[in-house]
């Protein structure tokens, strides 16, 4: 395949955010290479599938192909087994990844952008103390491929930011080390996400339940490195599995972190900037990173396409400014109601399970949820409702 | 003297303990992962982010090391 020795921008990357960027950089009409270090844009999916509707839809129209179940509602189940279901205002998918990010991947490409798999980026080139392309691996050949901006979109790793001299490495207690399967021979309803909560089945989280398709489930946990100190992610996976689903057989198994922080302080540096889970991009209180990963793959490729355009490399600046104003400052609100929220005891989330049962079912929303389960918490309560008077 | 032992076979190359490691002193591609002795300070976190306990601290070498 050939690729040339120059490009405008060159993405690192092509999980959603990555694959987002460097289509909307390329609709600004200048020249984009996106560089995937797997074989296989789509895989391994370290990721628990769930999307709401307008999540995905600014985005990439909603298809079947890449659609696993229609989500409508979403149950939470507490420590004693108290089952609380609640109806999705905005409906969601459980998506296919593997061929979701393909799908989104081919919108960059009808869009002008190149993509290459099998392209291992292990270090980056600088001019005039700028970073002014990439050092790239292909078929044991290596390339150094110059551009004028980088968008570092290598997910939790983050290892491209910090060449660059960006601080992006996480604070062990905020990362989250993730197990999942998608296991089969298993009887759930197709259209609820369901969640656990609890000292023995996750502690500080959720464990996750989510369908996809007859018989079939993504089930998972992330477990803090705090919590990973005694028991690990596998550990308290299996035991549930074992436990809930004796007969379930797997389809498959894959780990990865999440980072539940709230986005990087910096996330720019001349000629490069951050996107996705790179730069933290990720919901602190649902650990979700498609949606928020792709927003910030969009506002990021923009302002790569428009700083080439306008010949501006200061520009970069403005990146960090409008993600800020989009969902960064969010984000800030959002970690500290998960620090609330994670910290409940078994018998605090039994007993608001209890209480918020006994809400009519077409009056559950999740900001009823979030008002019980933070009545005793004025300061988190105020935190909690910025959210939900906020754009 | 790295303590921090690898299981390789056992590995994802999920890249959670790349995240958290302050020396950057992970290598990680597709199907390998390396830890460089010189940047490692065992400071463990990798140890307990791994979801799949691919990373160890290795007591017994710290026993003889002492």
């Amino acid at each position: 395949m050939k690729i040339d020795k120059e490009y405008d921008v060159v993405v690192v990357g092509a999980g959603p955010a990555g694959s987002v960027a460097a289509k909307f950089a390329a609709e600004k009409g200048v020249s984009v290479l996106a560089l995937e270090k797997d074989r296989e844009i789509g895989t391994p999916v370290r990721c628990g599938e769930a999307v709401s509707h307008e999540g995905i839809a600014e985005f990439i129209v909603p298809d079947e192909k890449f659609i696993s179940s229609h989500i409508d509602k979403f149950t939470l189940i507490s420590p004693d087994g108290t089952e609380v279901t609640i109806p999705l205002e905005q409906k969601g998918y459980m998506l296919n990844r593997q061929l979701f990010d393909k799908a989104v991947a081919e919108e960059a490409m009808n869009s002008g952008a190149k993509f290459l798999t099998n392209a291992y980026v292990h270090g980056l080139l600088f001019e005039d103390g700028k970073v002014s392309g990439v050092k790239v691996k292909h078929y044991g050949e290596e390339y150094e491929i110059k551009s004028k901006i980088v968008i570092a979109a290598d997910g939790v790793e983050s290892r491209v930011g910090r060449w660059a001299g960006l601080t992006t490495h996480v604070d062990f207690r905020e990362m989250e080390g993730a197990y999942q399967i998608v296991a089969a021979n298993i009887s759930v309803p197709t259209d609820t996400l369901i969640f656990y909560f609890g000292e023995d089945v996750a502690p500080e989280g959720y464990l996750w339940v989510f369908p996809k398709g007859e018989g079939k489930a993504n089930i998972g946990i992330g477990v803090s490195g705090e919590i990973g100190k005694t028991k690990s992610a596998y550990k308290y996976l299996n035991e549930f599995v074992d436990r809930k689903y004796p007969e379930a057989s797997m389809l498959s198994t894959v780990s990865g972190g999440v980072p539940c922080t709230p986005s990087l302080k910096k996330i720019f540096a001349p000629g490069i900037i951050l996107v996705g889970d790179a730069a933290r991009q990720v919901n602190p209180l649902s650990g979700g990173g498609i949606a928020s990963g792709m927003i910030g793959g969009s506002i990021g490729g923009t302002v790569a396409g428009e700083a080439v355009i306008e010949n501006r490399p200061d520009k970069l600046s403005e990146y960090q400014e409008r993600w800020e104003k989009r969902l960064g400052k969010r984000h800030r609100i959002f970690d500290k109601v998960k620090n609330g929220v994670y910290n409940f005891s078994d018998e605090q989330f039994n007993s608001l399970a209890k209480s918020f049962s006994k809400v009519p079912f077409e009056k559950r929303t999740l900001g009823n949820l979030f008002k019980k389960a933070l009545i005793n918490q004025p300061s988190l309560l105020i935190e909690a409702a910025k959210i939900f008077v906020m754009d | 003297m790295l303590l921090i032992k690898i299981t390789p076979d056992k590995c994802d190359y999920c890249g959670t303990c790349v995240g958290v490691c302050p020396e950057d002193a992970i290598e990680l591609t597709d199907s390998t992962i390396d830890i460089d002795e010189e940047l490692c300070t065992n400071c463990s976190k990798c140890v307990w982010v791994c979801p799949i306990d691919v990373l160890i601290f290795d007591k017994n070498k710290l026993k003889e090391k002492e």
